[in-house]
C-alpha cells in the first residue's frame, strides 16, 4: 500500500501529496476496524440475547434465518433488527431542541468508535502506535457521557432528564476508579504505549499477566467499566422500572438504533482493555508448542469474547444497584482501595534490587 | 499553504467562533456546550504543537470532568433569561473597564522582550520515540516539586472546604449504616439474664 505513496505526490504535489496520502490510507484502515467492529456489535446482541436466555430456561431467538438453512436459525435476528431500525420513523418531540436531539446519538457513538484506534490487536496490527494511548483511552471514554447529558436535556422530558442527571454523575464518579486502576497499570509497565504495556506482560506463562500482581485493580477496572457503559447492575440511567428507559425514552428508529450501538461497542471497548492491560493482550496462555502457534489475534480475540461472557452474566444474575449503593461503592470503596493499592506498588516498586530479583517479584518488575 | 496550515487555520477558525459563542448566545447550556468545543479544538491545536499530553489532559479533566459537572448544574438550573440580562447596562462600564485592564495586563506580558518572536528560538521537531509524559514527569517531580505539592495541598484545602460547607447532620432522618449493620455483633443485640426460677405458689 505505501507504494502508492508516488502517485499520491506527483497528483497533488510534494506539499500536499503525503498528507492526503496518510489521509486516505488512515480511512480505509478505520473502515477495516469499524466494519468488523460493529458486526460484532450486531452478533454480541444475538449473543447476549441467547446466553440470558438459556441462563432462564428459555430458547431465544430462533426464527430468522439465512436462506431457510435449518440450523442457522436465529442467526438472522440481528440482521433482521437492523432492518427494521431503518426503516422506522425518527419522531422529534415538541419542544426538543432539534439539533442537540440529533446530534447526541453521535456524540455517543462516536468517542467509542474513536477509541479503537489505538487498540494493539497483535504486535505490528495497531491503527496508532502512540505514546500517550493510555491518556488518549481515558480521554474517550470520558467523552462518552456527552451524548447521554444532550440526549436526556435535549429530549424536554422529565424522565429523559433524569435518567442524564443519573448517568452524568455515576459515570464521573467511576472514571476516578477506573483512572487510579489504570494508574497501577502504567505504574507497572512504565509505560502508556498499550503495545508497550502487552509487552511488558510477555513471559513464560499467564503468570506473567498483570491480573495477578493486580488483581483488585482488575475487580476495579472492570466492574467500573460496567458501570461506565451503564449496564446491568449499573443501569440506573435506563432504570425501565423507574423512569420507563432513561435518557432515551424520546428516542425513535436508528437514533435509538445509535444509542444502542454505542453502548454494545463500549462493551466490547472495555473489554478489550481488560484484555490487553490485566490478561496479556495478544499473548498466549502459556508460552509452549501447540498454545503459540495461534496467532496473537486470536488469543486476543478469545480473551474479549470471554470478558464479554462477564457482560452478559452479570445482566442475568444481578438486580439493580440502588442509586446511593452506586455512590458509596464508587466513593467510599473502589477509591480508597486504589488509592491504598497505588501506595503499595510505589512502596514494592522501591524495593532493593536483589529483593526485586527473587521470585515471584521477578515475574512482574524486571 | 501547506497541510499543517489548513488544519490549524481551519482549528482556529472553530475555537474563535466557539469562544464568541460562549459569551453571545443567550441559552446558557448552548453557551456551555460551545465552550466544550472551544477546549476540543483548542487541545487539537496542542497537539499541532506536539503537546500530546497537555492536549489529553485538557479533554480528559477539562472536557470528560469539569465541563460535565457545568453542564449537570447549568441544566439543572431554573434561569429566567429575562432577568438575567437586566443589569445588563448598569454593570456594563465596570465590565468594560476590567476587560480593558485584564486586556492590556496580558498585552503587557505577551508583548515584552521575553515572548518576542526574535527572542525564542524556533522549537525543533522531537523524534517519534520522545515521549512527552515522561518528560513532562520527570520536571513535575523533580525541579517543580515543591509547586506542585503546594498546588496539591490549596487543591486539597478548598476540596475540604467545600465538603465543609455542604456537611450537615440530620438526626431526624431514618438511613441505614451500612457499616454499623455489617460490624453488629451478637452482643451488642442480644443480652441474656440469668433469671432465678420463679416457684410455683
Amino acid at each position: 500500500m505505501d507504494n502508492l505513496q508516488p502517485i499520491f505526490e506527483q497528483l497533488f504535489g510534494n506539499e500536499w501529496g503525503g498528507p492526503l496520502f496518510l489521509l486516505v490510507k488512515n480511512l480505509l484502515l478505520i473502515f477495516a476496524i469499524i466494519v468488523p467492529l460493529l458486526l460484532a456489535v450486531a452478533y454480541l446482541t444475538f449473543a447476549e440475547r441467547k446466553i440470558i436466555a438459556y441462563m432462564q430456561v428459555r430458547v431465544g431467538p430462533n426464527r430468522v434465518t439465512f436462506f431457510s438453512i435449518p440450523w442457522l436459525r436465529g442467526w438472522g435476528q440481528p440482521i433482521a433488527d437492523a432492518v427494521k431500525a431503518v426503516m422506522k420513523e425518527i419522531i422529534i418531540p415538541t419542544g426538543a431542541n432539534k439539533f442537540l436531539f440529533l446530534i447526541a446519538p453521535v456524540l455517543s457513538i462516536g468517542p467509542a468508535l474513536a477509541a479503537w484506534a489505538v487498540v494493539p490487536f497483535s504486535p505490528e496490527l495497531v491503527l496508532a502506535d502512540i505514546n500517550a494511548g493510555l491518556l488518549y483511552i481515558l480521554a474517550m471514554t470520558s467523552l462518552g457521557v456527552y451524548g447521554v447529558i444532550i440526549a436526556g436535556w435535549a429530549s424536554n422530558s422529565k424522565y429523559a432528564f433524569l435518567g442524564a442527571m443519573r448517568s452524568a454523575a455515576q459515570v464521573v464518579s467511576y472514571e476516578l476508579a477506573m483512572g487510579f486502576a489504570l494508574v497501577c497499570v502504567l505504574m507497572m509497565s512504565s509505560s502508556l504505549n498499550l503495545g508497550d504495556i502487552v509487552t511488558g506482560q510477555k513471559g513464560d506463562s499467564f503468570l506473567n499477566w498483570y491480573l495477578i500482581p493486580l488483581f483488585p485493580m482488575f475487580l476495579i477496572y472492570f466492574i467500573s467499566g460496567v458501570a461506565e457503559t451503564n449496564r446491568a447492575p449499573f443501569d440506573v440511567a435506563e432504570g425501565e422500572s423507574e423512569i420507563v428507559a432513561g435518557f432515551h425514552v424520546d428516542y425513535s428508529g436508528m437514533a435509538f438504533t445509535v444509542f444502542f450501538l454505542a453502548e454494545y461497542a463500549n462493551m466490547i471497548l472495555v473489554a478489550t482493555l481488560t484484555s490487553i492491560m490485566f490478561l496479556g493482550g495478544w499473548l498466549p496462555l502459556v508460552d509452549i508448542a501447540p498454545l503459540n502457534l495461534i496467532p496473537g489475534m486470536v488469543w486476543l480475540l478469545m480473551k474479549i469474547a470471554f470478558m464479554l461472557f462477564f457482560f452478559l452474566w452479570f445482566r442475568a444474575t444481578f438486580p439493580r444497584y440502588r442509586y446511593d449503593q452506586i455512590m458509596r461503592l464508587g466513593w467510599k470503596i473502589f477509591i480508597p482501595i486504589t488509592l491504598v493499592w497505588i501506595v503499595l506498588l510505589g512502596i514494592v516498586m522501591q524495593l532493593p534490587e536483589s529483593v526485586l530479583q527473587s521470585f515471584p517479584l521477578n515475574l512482574w518488575f524486571n | 499553504m501547506n497541510f499543517q496550515d489548513f488544519v490549524f487555520y481551519s482549528l482556529a477558525c472553530v475555537v474563535v467562533i466557539a469562544a464568541l459563542g460562549v459569551i453571545t448566545l443567550r441559552n446558557p447550556v448552548h453557551s456551555a456546550l460551545l465552550l466544550v468545543l472551544a477546549f476540543v479544538t483548542s487541545s487539537g491545536l496542542w497537539l499541532l504543537l506536539e503537546a500530546e499530553f497537555l492536549a489529553i489532559a485538557l479533554v480528559l479533566v477539562y472536557v470528560g470532568a469539569v465541563m460535565v459537572l457545568f453542564l449537570f448544574v447549568v441544566m439543572m438550573l431554573d434561569i429566567n433569561l429575562d432577568r438575567m440580562r437586566e443589569g445588563f447596562w448598569k454593570w456594563f462600564s465596570f465590565g468594560a473597564i476590567l476587560a480593558l485592564i485584564m486586556t492590556s495586563e496580558m498585552g503587557m506580558v505577551l508583548m515584552s522582550k521575553q515572548f518576542g518572536s526574535d527572542n525564542l528560538e524556533i522549537p525543533v521537531p522531537k523524534s517519534v520515540d520522545y515521549s512527552n509524559t515522561r518528560e513532562l514527569g520527570r520536571l513535575l517531580y523533580t525541579d517543580y516539586v515543591y509547586a506542585f505539592e503546594l498546588a496539591a495541598v490549596i487543591l486539597l484545602v478548598a476540596m475540604v472546604a467545600a465538603i465543609a460547607i455542604t456537611l450537615r447532620y440530620r438526626t431526624d432522618k431514618k438511613s441505614s449504616n451500612a457499616s454499623k449493620q455489617v460490624a453488629v455483633t451478637r452482643e451488642s443485640r442480644l443480652k441474656v439474664l440469668s433469671m432465678p426460677a420463679e416457684r410455683k405458689e
